[in-house]
């Protein structure tokens, strides 16, 4: 079994706070980590791995610092690791972030292509079912659990906002996976100390089998119009009393308020 | 000259924060408060190979180095310095033993256990009437036939009980004095081999602390460590490594206290103002700071020197003292800033005080670490 | 591209075992002030199996028509026979804006669909305008919620984004309101039917949507416990109110996700919302500070939730909670 795992490094958004003064984001310090979903998927993989011996590799598009996300795939158990780096895949939306990653997808073999649901930093769940559709794949998403029925078969528990469905699909296909789907492992002590003795392969443009007009700012649908931070709303009255007074200040205001 | 962390060890640092922060940390509280040894905590250490970062792949460790070490006891004790302590006292004060005196034989029987976790390790020196002076053991190994034949007691052993092979020290010829101690394997469940009363501490309450007790405990011929008369030499050694272990425990528990304060001070509103924007305030957290920073230093350098092949005994001993004492003043005063908070048990720092107490005390205390820094001096 | 050949602003209407989700109509209420400032008509694309009758549905909440598309292969979602359908759709009648709900079904089909015909995809828009060049600005947030960005896609059509339930208002139902419904027959190549549905199950245990809910009763880290979130329990009751929580509260196993407000969970908007013992992350924050009255309770008077409430009281909630709750059963016998 080849499984491909698509995996992106991002801000750690929980991390980010706002200058309450000129309400824009502080990004200083802000530590760069493997996108939750992602990490999810690649845990989904390595479970793969270590039930069948599925050889798992894991493909980052990103600048040179993503390396780093590779490295800690290698500590967690990925066999190989695939750095998509240039300039020509910069200014991407999601559309132009499929190309670029089905372009590499089709210079590979694959029985699985996994990716996270969606990247903290960006919230779209776009690029998994836009890669699957540039790769003519059936897709499943929110996946929160996998089993095999056979060799060309597998069978997925999807979760939706009522609960579950189960769905059968046949592989090659692309799912893409809730952080919540299980606890990944932590990277291993051997797994680290050999993570920079294994060779991340650096792959650009040329390496990859798509069209460079699809690249990139050229090959983005959507810009950026505008963006701001978003001003908070005015802060209310606030009060530090008993726990008695404190009821009677909520009681009259929800009557003032005709809420009761 | 480069005082960065090495990618490897960056990537190791990353690991060990999350870790400790989401696995280590919120049992704190709960271990010190019920006394009892994180056996849940033991068994996901283990599965990530932390009971065996120095050791060499070949033996089933981790190939890793002690820098890398020195960062897991720091990171471990910032959330938990009782978790520190389990690893630091099976990996420097048995593992290593094995590593650099074992024969072939002994290494490939203990160390792939070890370093799996599957086995703890444990290290006894300590006697009623041997502490600070280790040359006056009292417990004796006699060969008899193709066994050794161990009487006596040692006390105050970290991880005794959880722990499946204890390095023990016992005088084999009282003529020779230092030069008649020798040092041996012991297996839990050999017969004439009990752990007595476990203790009840002040701080680090969950790390396993017990009396060893050898009443005609036969063991192989081969289980003797080193050589006839080298066990004094193999202890002295043995707690150097130690040294950085404790040190970087409480170098952990002082950052962990540190940090703390800072959240509790920026919070934290007397006056008017948040107690963090007083000067006195602050002054004082730079001092902290600094004292913590200079720490780490200490001892990553004797850790970096281990690494290296340079003698590094007295770094070891100046690592822990200061270490130790920094961590002793942080913690004091993180109770002081937290006020009548600080000392309850609703914030960790009462706790922390109390851990950091020991790291002054055992593997040398401060009085022997100054004894080994002086004797370097004055050699 | 000659954009003039695409016209009229489309929603995709969700439905589940015949129930239009509420998420299509707040679609086709947004859907009806674009159209309008564009002069053009709102259309719904309605896919499903024995749903005929739902059609005047569409039109009373906004809708000039619907493409009904009544068949087998579209009885319960599944993502190509969705795609083929709704992708014939577009090819045949070009829509200028097609909206989409970001449900689970909107967020697997929207970028799928997008990727079909190229074009953008906007997700989780919270904000949809109509620019003075005619562009559909959709604006959303990024980076947790932290960032709002305001997105446009002048160079392919349709324009489409997706809109997360509960941000846009459904109108009042105009049983007088008339519109033209259209019978659309796909053509499906069923070779490409590569997944099958074995079972939906609904977990009804303890399932209520929030996103409904007039009043609700928030919990946090401050609550911390199973048996406090019991006392939330009795206030909610006290109050025909639903609980809800915080991220915090799901991850540690203490509450159901499915109860979670904020940007990994759901955006509300009620009439009343109780912040009990939640600091107010910007992830929580992003989920509910659209509601209309804001009552925050936190130990700690630093705490984020305090710039977001209309009225915030520093103390304890476990101890607080009790005694409203009392008060308030009082209060309301009256």
């Amino acid at each position: 079994m080849k499984i491909v795992v698509c995996i992106k490094q991002v801000p750690d958004t929980t991390e980010i706070k706002i200058n309450p003064v000129t309400g824009t984001l502080i990004r200083d310090g802000v530590p760069s980590i493997m996108n939750p979903d992602d990490k999810g998927a690649l845990e989904m993989a390595l479970r793969l791995k270590d039930q069948y011996n599925a050889h798992v590799t894991v493909i980052t598009m990103g600048p040179p610092q993503a390396d780093l996300i590779l490295r800690e795939a290698f500590a967690m158990g990925a066999d190989r690791a695939i750095l998509l780096t240039d300039r020509r895949f910069a200014g991407a939306d999601t559309l132009a972030t499929s190309n670029a990653l089905a372009g590499a997808l089709r210079t590979m073999e694959y029985d699985i292509v996994f990716a996270g649901r969606q990247a903290i930093d960006g919230d779209t769940a776009q690029v998994g079912p836009e890669m699957a559709e540039h790769l003519g794949l059936p897709q499943v998403s929110y996946v929160v659990n996998l089993d095999r029925k056979d060799d060309n078969t597998l069978i997925v528990k999807k979760e939706t906002e009522e609960g579950y469905q189960m769905l059968e699909v046949d592989t090659p296909c692309l799912l893409t996976v809730l952080a919540s789907a299980n606890k990944a492992r932590y990277m291993s002590v051997a797994g680290i100390v050999t993570a920079y003795d294994k060779e991340v392969e650096i792959w650009n443009a040329d390496s990859i089998d798509v069209d460079e007009a699809k690249l990139g700012h050229k090959g983005s649908p959507t810009k950026v119009q505008k963006s701001f931070a978003k001003g908070l709303k005015q802060a209310g009255e606030v009060y530090e009393v008993d726990a008695e007074e404190a009821v009677g200040i909520i009681v009259s205001r929800l009557k003032e308020k005709f809420i009761i | 000259m480069n005082f960065n962390l090495t990618k490897t060890q960056e990537l190791f640092r990353q690991m060990i924060r999350e870790f400790a922060e989401k696995e280590v940390k919120p049992l704190a509280a709960e271990i010190d408060e019920q006394e009892r040894f994180p056996a849940e905590t033991v068994k996901k250490m283990a599965e990530l190979g932390l009971f065996g970062i120095p050791v060499p792949a070949q033996y089933g460790g981790a190939g890793g180095d002690n820098i890398m070490y020195s960062i897991a006891i720091e990171e471990l004790s910032k959330a938990c310095a009782t978790t520190g302590v389990v690893v630091s006292a099976h990996t420097s004060l048995c593992v290593a033993p094995i590593m650099e005196n074992g024969t072939e034989e002994q290494k490939m029987k203990y160390l792939p256990k070890l370093a799996s976790g599957e086995w703890i390790g444990a290290f006894g020196l300590t006697e009623p009437n041997a502490g600070t002076d280790a040359a006056g053991q009292q417990t004796t190994a006699v060969l008899d036939g193709d066994e050794w034949v161990l009487n006596g007691n040692k006390i105050f052993i970290t991880n005794a009980g959880p722990a499946h092979v204890y390095i023990v020290i016992a005088m084999t010829d009282k003529s020779m004095k230092t030069k008649g101690i020798s040092a041996f394997i012991v297996e839990a469940g050999t017969p004439g081999f009990e752990i007595g009363k476990k203790e009840l501490k002040m701080g680090i309450r969950g790390s396993a602390t017990a009396e060893l007790i050898f009443n005609n405990c036969r063991i192989p011929k081969e289980n003797l460590l080193g050589k006839i008369g080298g066990g004094f030499g193999i202890a002295m050694k043995t707690l150097d490594g130690g040294r950085i272990g404790i040190a970087a425990q409480a170098l952990g528990i002082a950052q962990g206290a540190l940090d703390e304060t800072v959240k509790y001070t920026k919070e934290r509103k007397q006056f008017g103002k948040a107690i963090g924007q007083f000067q006195n305030t602050q002054f004082q957290m730079a001092d902290l700071k600094t004292r913590i920073e200079a720490a780490r230093l200490l001892v990553r350098s004797a850790a970096f020197k281990k690494d290296n092949g340079i003698p590094y005994s007295a770094d070891a001993a100046m690592a822990k003292l200061f270490a130790a004492e920094t961590a002793m003043e942080v913690t004091t005063k993180a109770v002081q800033f937290h006020g009548g908070y600080g000392y309850t048990r609703e914030y960790p720092v009462e706790r922390m005080m109390r851990d950091a107490k020991i790291t002054e005390i055992y593997e040398g205390t401060s009085e022997v670490q100054r004894m080994v820094i002086a004797a370097n001096l004055y050699k | 591209m000659d954009k003039t050949a695409y016209k009229h602003v489309y929603v995709f209407v969700e439905q589940r075992d015949g129930v239009i989700q509420p998420v299509a109509l707040e679609l086709l209420g947004k859907a009806r002030d674009l159209a309008d400032a564009l002069g053009e008509k709102v259309v719904a694309i309605f896919p499903g199996y024995k749903i005929a009758d739902s059609c005047q549905t569409l039109i009373a909440h906004g809708a000039d028509q619907v493409i009904c598309i009544d068949n087998v292969q579209l009885k319960d979602y599944l993502t190509e026979q969705y795609v083929q359908a709704i992708n014939q759709v577009i090819e045949e009648y070009r829509p200028s804006i097609v909206l989409l709900g970001a449900t689970t079904i909107g967020r697997d089909l929207g970028p799928r669909l997008a990727a079909r015909v190229t074009t953008g995809l906007t997700a989780d828009c919270t904000k949809l305008e109509i620019s003075e060049d005619r562009e559909l600005w959709s604006t959303r947030p990024a980076f947790g919620g932290n960032l709002m960005a305001t997105i446009v896609n002048s160079t392919h059509r349709p324009q489409m984004s997706t809109v997360r339930p509960g941000v846009m208002q459904k109108r009042e139902a105009d049983a007088t309101r008339t519109g033209e419904v259209v019978n659309f027959e796909p053509k499906f190549d069923e070779s490409k039917f590569r997944v099958r549905l074995i079972e939906t199950v609904k977990e009804n245990k303890g399932k209520v949507d929030i996103t409904e809910a007039k009043i609700l009763v928030s919990g946090g880290r401050g609550v911390g416990c199973k048996e406090n979130f019991e006392k939330l329990e009795q206030l909610a009751e006290v109050l025909d109110a639903e609980v809800s929580t915080s991220r915090a509260m799901v991850d540690a196993g203490i509450m159901p996700h499915d109860r979670q407000v904020g940007q990994t969970g759901k955006t509300v908007r009620p009439n009343l919302y109780f912040a009990l013992g939640i600091s107010g992350a910007i992830q929580h924050l992003a989920g509910m500070e659209e509601s209309d009255f804001i009552v925050a309770i936190n130990k700690d008077k630093f705490a984020p939730i305090f710039n977001v409430s209309d009225l915030g009281i520093v103390g304890d909630v476990n101890k607080i909670i009790p005694l409203l709750t009392e008060r308030l059963a009082q209060e309301l016998k009256k």
